[in-house]
């Protein structure tokens, strides 16, 4: 290359222009742990699925028509008529289910390995603001198509909020600017789509991205890379994020694309799911579909909603179930971050909650039954049993001695230094086994412990010991 | 950790309770099967765009897809003076269907998409005489509905009857004065009419497909080539 | 860290490969996002041809139909008109319509397929306007050398009655003549051309 004029030019933009520096600051010297795993991914790939969603629904507004009368038809006339509408819009239709896809496992991620805790509480409220964003984002855009679905999905969310004492009926008229979900609605849903809660989202993004670039990413272990540094000033166990994650990510973003491209060329409706069948009949005030749902993302809470037999308890309930979310960080008092230091109680808490947040969604999609209203209950208990129970459980967890970095290599001092450190939670353990033991006296349990029979005696013990740690927990 | 999951599994398969309905007959789509796609679409225009529009197609679209000639389909399928840009309006009004009907009946452009192909074919095939339905006819896949037998002079009438079995009771319709058709060719008359419906929902169905193919290879490539990238730097990192 | 053994070229190999594979992968993108800003259907169904009954014009007369949504202008001449666009030609830039956008079959002076149907796209090919249908003779806001044709208000072009521009004005060619045939003698169809329905 030479040093042409074109060179000049770049350094007299770059002169005028902090371009390499924020290069530097976010990408070549930006050190990342390197030990990201395959849950390190979701929130490159949100990104991407949000300029996604940017771009096609950029386009989709160019043929687009908000109007309660002509809605439906332009969507049919965009898969139709307008020479590659179809896959624009179904990119946006599966961009909006991918978006949550990848968003909850990069939630469920944080969780795992404890992203939300000190120094990374703001990072994980910014996000949780993303959440909700997403989700007004998500329903105002879901009405637009106009169907059934929308129409009538819209209906009972927004009647929530005539839920609420004295103001309510007057809110959700506000909302609608009109007695039911009309034209006026519609109008303002297109607008807050397109537009407002847009910017919103691009904004937070920024607020998340700056705030994490500020402390530093956490890992899968959960370390603080930053406090072991080599004599440059640089994490021992961090790599710069270019080239070394762009690379990477950019395999991620290969296999993301390739499930994505599956769903729109093979299966855009993903059996009802991404696309509901009831959304391909225009909305009609007069007549509600047999069994309406939610969008899939909606569902969990949506259960949570159905579970609870009162008008305003359940939309508190439902209310509740995202706000316990931003509550995470100061209800979680375990000092370990990862789940691989953490204590049993934990991961079977975390795999309940798991489990009763996908049974939510499921049930979500179905008809309400008893049987349904009953399990809808025990889950939407766990659900927030996993919260709220959270200041106790995680107090008195049993968690394992955390590394101080991720580079095997240690001095000698060092690992006396790990070992004296690990000792006392050694001797702990051992300490903590031998009442029991001795108490029933039975040579064989120390050698099968897991192959004894139930003993009453030793029942009793186990329950007592329980006890005495609930309640010194508590001080 | 084991019996948690199966307690959970337990509970869950307590919630999946199948709903009692009528068992639908499965039509047989092909969307490639040009011939079968302009036999439907001829069927259509024929029985069903008296009442119903599908407005949302126009009647190029079909002789592109279809592979067929656009003034022979002028010619063959599209009612008088239509016009080769026009879509398939329906030739009634609004007013009288209210009147006749009850109801306007709807535009059938994307029925396929919101009731799907199975049960479109079943309901068409599932009339039976009820004389104490207005309209003297029922279904046994939508009952009560507002809809006529467009079709009975081809298939014949047909009654219910209750059965016995040991698995339980049901109810089985036969012919009992057959039509113009035999019941094989009436078969394959509704699952033509089916056919073209389904492509009616979404035309760009088999290109997409078509598409899907290429679009997925590339990815496949870009895949290799950006793993091998991502191995190649990260031989730096311990 | 250990960079000791890294293949520079290796890399720098399959990172081109990459920007290649990843450009080319933009590019074919690229090509349904901007291919979606074309007409769609409904605006070529909108453009499809129009059959126009010329036999209620009368001579002398102008009629307008919308053709792809602009005014297609079917003029009846005058034996008079013909007769003066036969002694223009030393005012006009495009005489003989070489530089000029018509079918062949209208590429003649009088640019028509017959002499006294005139068939014309009304919009001035300096900018967009459409002109203004001026037959009169000399008319004074016009001035003397006015023989009767079409004056853009927008900016001042001149057109005879064929359509054909004036030198010295801002328009650089003649008026567009639009494809169009006879089906009879007495009805025209605008948009498809005489050609066409032969080959």
């Amino acid at each position: 290359m030479k040093p042409t004029r074109l060179n000049a030019c770049g350094d007299w933009v770059l002169d005028r222009f902090p371009v390499s520096k924020f290069w530097n600051e976010h990408m070549a010297h930006y050190y990342a742990p390197k030990n990201f795993n395959f849950w390190y991914f979701f929130g490159s790939l949100a990104l991407l699925v949000l300029v996604n969603q940017i771009i096609t629904g950029i386009l989709l507004t160019m043929n687009y028509k908000p109007d309660a009368k002509l809605a439906f038809d332009s969507i049919e006339y965009i898969m139709r008529d307008v020479p590659w509408g179809w896959l624009v819009r179904y990119m946006h239709s599966t961009g909006a289910s991918a978006f949550f896809i990848v968003i909850y496992l990069h939630m469920f991620r944080g969780i795992m390995y404890g992203s939300f805790k000190h120094p990374r509480e703001l990072i994980w409220i910014f996000g949780m603001l993303l959440f909700v964003a997403l989700m007004a984002e998500a329903f105002m855009g879901y009405l637009l198509p106009w169907g059934q679905m929308s129409y009538w999905g819209a209906q009972v969310i927004i009647s929530l909020f005539s839920a609420i004492p004295v103001i309510g009926d007057d809110l959700s008229l506000w909302i609608r600017g009109d007695y039911v979900i009309a034209d006026a609605t519609l109008n303002r849903f297109f607008a807050f789509h397109v537009i407002a809660v847009p910017l919103v989202l691009v904004m937070l993004v920024f607020m998340h991205i700056v705030a994490l670039h500020e402390v530093g990413s956490n890992n899968p272990d959960g370390i603080e890379i930053k406090e072991s540094k080599d004599p440059w000033g640089h994490p021992v166990d961090g790599i710069p994020f270019h080239p070394y994650y762009t690379v990477k990510d950019i395999v991620g973003v290969a296999v993301f694309l390739l499930f994505f491209a599956t769903v729109i060329f093979y299966m855009p409706e993903m059996g009802g799911y991404f696309l509901e069948h009831a959304n391909f009949i225009p909305a009609d005030p007069m007549k509600t579909p047999e069994h309406i749902a939610p969008v899939w993302y909606f569902t969990p809470f949506y259960s949570v909603l159905r579970a609870i037999p009162d008008k305003f308890a359940g939309v508190i309930a439902m209310g509740g179930s995202i706000v316990v979310l931003f509550l995470l960080p100061w209800l979680d008092r375990c000092p370990v971050k990862s789940i691989r230091y953490r204590g049993g109680i934990f991961k079977k808490a975390l795999f309940l909650f798991v489990v009763s947040f996908i049974a939510l969604g499921y049930l979500g999609t179905q008809p309400v039954t008893p049987v349904a209203t009953i399990l809808a209950r025990l889950f939407t208990t766990i659900y927030f049993g996993f919260f709220l129970l959270m200041p106790i459980y995680t107090r008195w967890e049993k968690t394992k001695p955390v590394p101080k970095s991720l580079t095997k290599d240690h001095s000698l001092e060092e690992q006396l230094h790990a070992i004296e450190e690990q000792l006392p939670a050694l001797i702990e353990e051992i300490t903590e086994l031998k009442p029991v033991a001795t108490e029933i006296g039975h040579p064989a349990f120390k050698s099968s412990f897991f192959n004894r029979r139930p003993n009453p005696v030793g029942i009793k013990n186990v329950a007592t010991r329980l006890a005495k740690k609930l309640i010194e927990s508590l001080d | 950790m084991k019996k948690l999951i199966i307690l959970l599994l337990l509970t869950l398969s307590f919630g999946a309770i199948a709903n009692e309905e009528i068992e639908l007959q499965s039509a047989n789509i092909d969307l490639s099967n040009n011939e079968s796609l302009q036999r439907g679409a001829k069927h259509f225009v024929t029985y069903c765009l008296g009442c119903h529009s599908a407005k949302h197609i126009r009647y190029l679209r079909i002789a592109i897809d279809v592979g067929a000639d656009p003034q022979k389909v002028l010619k063959d399928i599209a009612p008088e003076g239509a016009s080769i840009y026009d879509q398939l309006h329906s030739a009634m009004n609004k007013h009288d269907a209210e009147k006749w009907f009850g109801t306007q009946p709807p535009d059938l452009s994307l029925i396929a998409r919101s009731r799907g192909a199975d049960w479109l074919y079943s309901y068409l095939k599932s009339y039976y005489i009820d004389p104490t339905k207005p309209l003297g006819v029922n279904n046994l896949v939508f009952k009560d509905t507002a809809m006529p037998n467009p079709l009975w002079q081809l298939q014949g009438e047909q009654h219910a009857e209750q059965r016995k079995t040991i698995y339980g009771e049901y109810t089985k319709l036969v012919i009992e004065e057959p039509g113009t058709l035999s019941e094989k060719d009436f078969d394959l008359f509704v699952n033509d009419l089916v056919n073209f419906l389904v492509y009616v929902g979404e035309p760009v169905q088999l290109e997409r497909q078509r598409l899907g193919k290429y679009v997925i290879l590339f990815l496949l490539v870009f895949l290799v080539i950006a793993y091998l990238l991502k191995k190649e730097y990260w031989q730096d990192v311990h | 860290m250990n960079n000791k053994g890294m293949d520079k070229s290796k890399r720098q190999f399959l990172t081109s490969a990459l920007t290649v594979v990843g450009a080319v992968g933009s590019g074919y993108l690229a090509i349904p996002f901007l291919a979606q800003m074309q007409p769609s259907v409904k605006a070529m169904a909108a453009g499809a041809p129009v059959e126009v009954d010329i036999s209620k014009i009368e001579t002398g007369q102008l009629i307008r139909v919308a053709w792809r949504g602009k005014p297609v202008w079917i003029l009846n001449r005058t034996p008079e008109v013909l007769a003066t666009l036969r002694t223009l030609d030393s005012e006009l830039r495009d005489p003989l319509s070489n530089e000029s956008d018509q079918p062949p079959s209208s590429k003649n002076p009088g640019r028509s397929i017959k002499p006294e149907i005139f068939v014309a796209v009304g919009l001035c090919t300096h900018l967009g306007c459409s002109p203004t249908f001026r037959p009169e003779i000399a008319p004074n806001d016009l001035g003397e050398q006015w023989k009767g044709g079409f004056f853009c208000p927008c900016h001042g072009s001149w057109f005879d009655l064929a359509g054909r521009v004036y030198r010295g004005v801002p328009a650089p060619s003649n008026l567009e003549i639009p494809p169009y045939r006879y089906i009879t003698d007495t009805r025209i169809i605008v948009g498809e051309s005489s050609e066409e329905k032969k080959a």
